[in-house]
């Protein structure tokens, strides 16, 4: 426990001392979809008989909140490993892979939540009508808990840093727009629906849009989503155990 | 305190290090001499439980490096070859991070540090990140961080490498100190002088192999004391007397200028890891 608590303590150090540009960071793009599809694009627009403002905030909040959990646990784990070497430092210290695993998915899915908050606090602004309640928060954390974690096995798998903006562009980026986050799945070719009704990201978008509604398909969302953490989890402490510092 | 039994690495077809064998008392600052791929980083990376070992055995004060891990970590100091500071947190945090790690509490961490900083002369630095200090104080405080939790043997990487020669001797005196407290340590290095003046023993790596161990002293008396240098056919050779009249009689019937010295740990180095390769 002390040593999950250190871990957290140094992400606290470090994001206390970045705060300001962590917090802009993570408000830019946010904003920039909150503009061009709320405002510009979808002005008026109706999705499903729902204000298409309504309909993508939960997505513009499940996509970044993605990004930032696996971009901030992916590459801080990456660079620790190849570059900076600093993941030396807890593998010569008594830290079972574990708890630095568990440590450092944390730490990145707080982040993570941190910029859903932030751009909660933003759609503010725009007259959206979200239902937020404990649900929706239950389905966000749970979002940033999966893709920390698959950032962290990326970090650990992945040598070299080139190869981990391939796998954001491969497996990311695809997800960020393909899974019910600007529209809806309905249009979709079947195959395609139904390969995308598997990506943890879509039953984010659907739980975070069906938060106040359907219990079963919430119950669906969250078994979905905690399923993909523990198995990601898994993965991620089985590679990092294997894993050396390239030296 | 350290026994290596056998220690073997490949790496696919490359083996790095090939049975490698011996033993570190108590309170001995030991030397592993090696060229660059004899094999010197890869055994304290095993040491080090960054790397795992192909096969052989390690025990570090009574424990197997391959049953009690943990526990290994908590006996051993680290400090690798190239910086692995967090750059973006000052030295007190780095420092406080190690701490942390390790279960220290927060008044032993908070005395520790201090004291540990005023070791390495720091403590003025203390607040300030990581990133703006000069690879010397980068190395010292890599140094701090590794006693931090009081371990029993410390492990040195080639922890000179890159510094400036005035930076190196201050860095000798930082050794020197924990050598009089009595800690027992491992020394990788490049740099014969610093083996010579630090090292009770030192063991020559050489391809992956131990090819000699023994007082820097014995070592040099074992190769011949005295050694006369002379230029021929575009190369300079080396010949060892054990003393100095033996070398003016082979110096007498050499054309050309000679040079007769005293031998030193260098000259020993070069000529068995060149002897290695001929062989």
């Amino acid at each position: 426990m002390r040593s999950y608590l250190a871990i957290l303590w140094q992400e606290f150090v470090l994001f206390k001392r970045k705060f300001r540009s962590i917090t802009l960071g993570a408000m830019i793009s946010p904003v920039l979809y909150l503009i061009a599809f709320g405002w510009g694009l979808g002005g008026g627009m109706t999705v499903g008989g729902q204000n298409y403002l309504q309909f993508v905030i939960p997505g513009i909040v499940a996509l970044t909140t993605m990004m930032v959990s696996f971009s901030t646990v992916g590459n801080a784990v990456n660079l620790s490993r190849i570059y900076d070497k600093t993941f030396e430092e807890f593998m010569v210290a008594p830290v079972t892979m574990t708890v630095y695993a568990a440590g450092k998915i944390s730490a990145g899915a707080l982040r993570g939540f941190y910029s859903g908050v932030l751009i909660l606090l933003i759609s503010l602004l725009f007259p959206a009508g979200l239902k937020i309640n404990g649900f929706f928060l239950l389905i966000l954390m749970l979002n940033c808990l999966v893709f920390a974690a698959l950032g962290f096995t990326a970090g650990v798998l992945i040598d070299s840093h080139a190869d981990m903006a391939k796998f954001t562009n491969f497996v990311i980026t695809p997800m960020a727009f393909l899974c019910g986050t600007f529209f809806p799945l309905e249009k979709m070719p079947w195959l395609l629906k139904g390969f995308i009704g598997l990506l943890p990201l879509t039953h984010t978008s659907q739980g975070l849009r069906n938060s106040g509604g359907d219990l079963r398909m919430l119950g669906l969302n969250v078994v979905v989503l905690a399923l993909y953490f523990v198995v990601l989890f898994v993965v991620g402490v089985r590679t990092c155990t294997k894993a050396e510092t390239i030296g | 305190m350290l026994i290596i039994e056998d220690l073997k690495k490949t790496y696919g077809k490359v083996t790095a290090v090939a049975g490698l064998s011996l033993a570190i008392r108590r309170g001995e600052f030991f030397g592993l001499l090696g060229p660059n791929g004899a094999g010197k980083s890869t055994t304290v990376r095993m040491l080090s439980t960054l790397t795992p070992p192909s096969s052989g055995s390690v025990s570090i004060a009574g424990r197997r490096l391959d049953r009690n891990l943990t526990d290994i970590k908590r006996t051993i100091g680290v400090v690798p070859q190239h910086n692995n500071l967090d750059g973006e947190m000052t030295a007190w945090e780095n420092l406080e991070l190690h701490g942390r790690l390790f279960g220290l509490g927060k008044e032993e961490r908070r005395g520790r540090i201090k004291e540990l900083l005023i070791f390495t002369e720091l403590e003025e630095r203390a607040h300030d990140l990581v990133r703006t200090f000069s690879g010397g104080m980068k190395r010292k405080l890599m140094i701090a961080r590794a006693l931090m939790h009081r371990p029993v043997v410390l492990l040195l990487d080639e922890p000179t490498v890159g510094l400036d020669p005035a930076v190196r001797r201050k860095m000798w005196d930082l050794l020197k100190t924990l050598k009089a407290e009595g800690l027992t340590v491992l020394l990788t290095t490049h740099y014969i002088e610093e083996a010579e003046i630090l090292c009770d023993r030192v063991a020559l790596m050489h391809e992956g192999v131990l090819i000699e161990l023994d007082t820097p002293l014995n070592l040099i008396a074992k190769s011949g004391t005295i050694v006369l240098e002379y230029f021929t056919q575009g190369v300079t050779m080396s010949e060892f007397f054990a003393t100095r009249e033996e070398a003016l009689s082979r110096a007498a019937s050499l054309e050309g200028s000679v040079n007769i010295r005293p031998a030193n740990l260098e000259d020993v180095f070069i000529r068995l890891t060149k002897r290695r390769v001929s062989e």
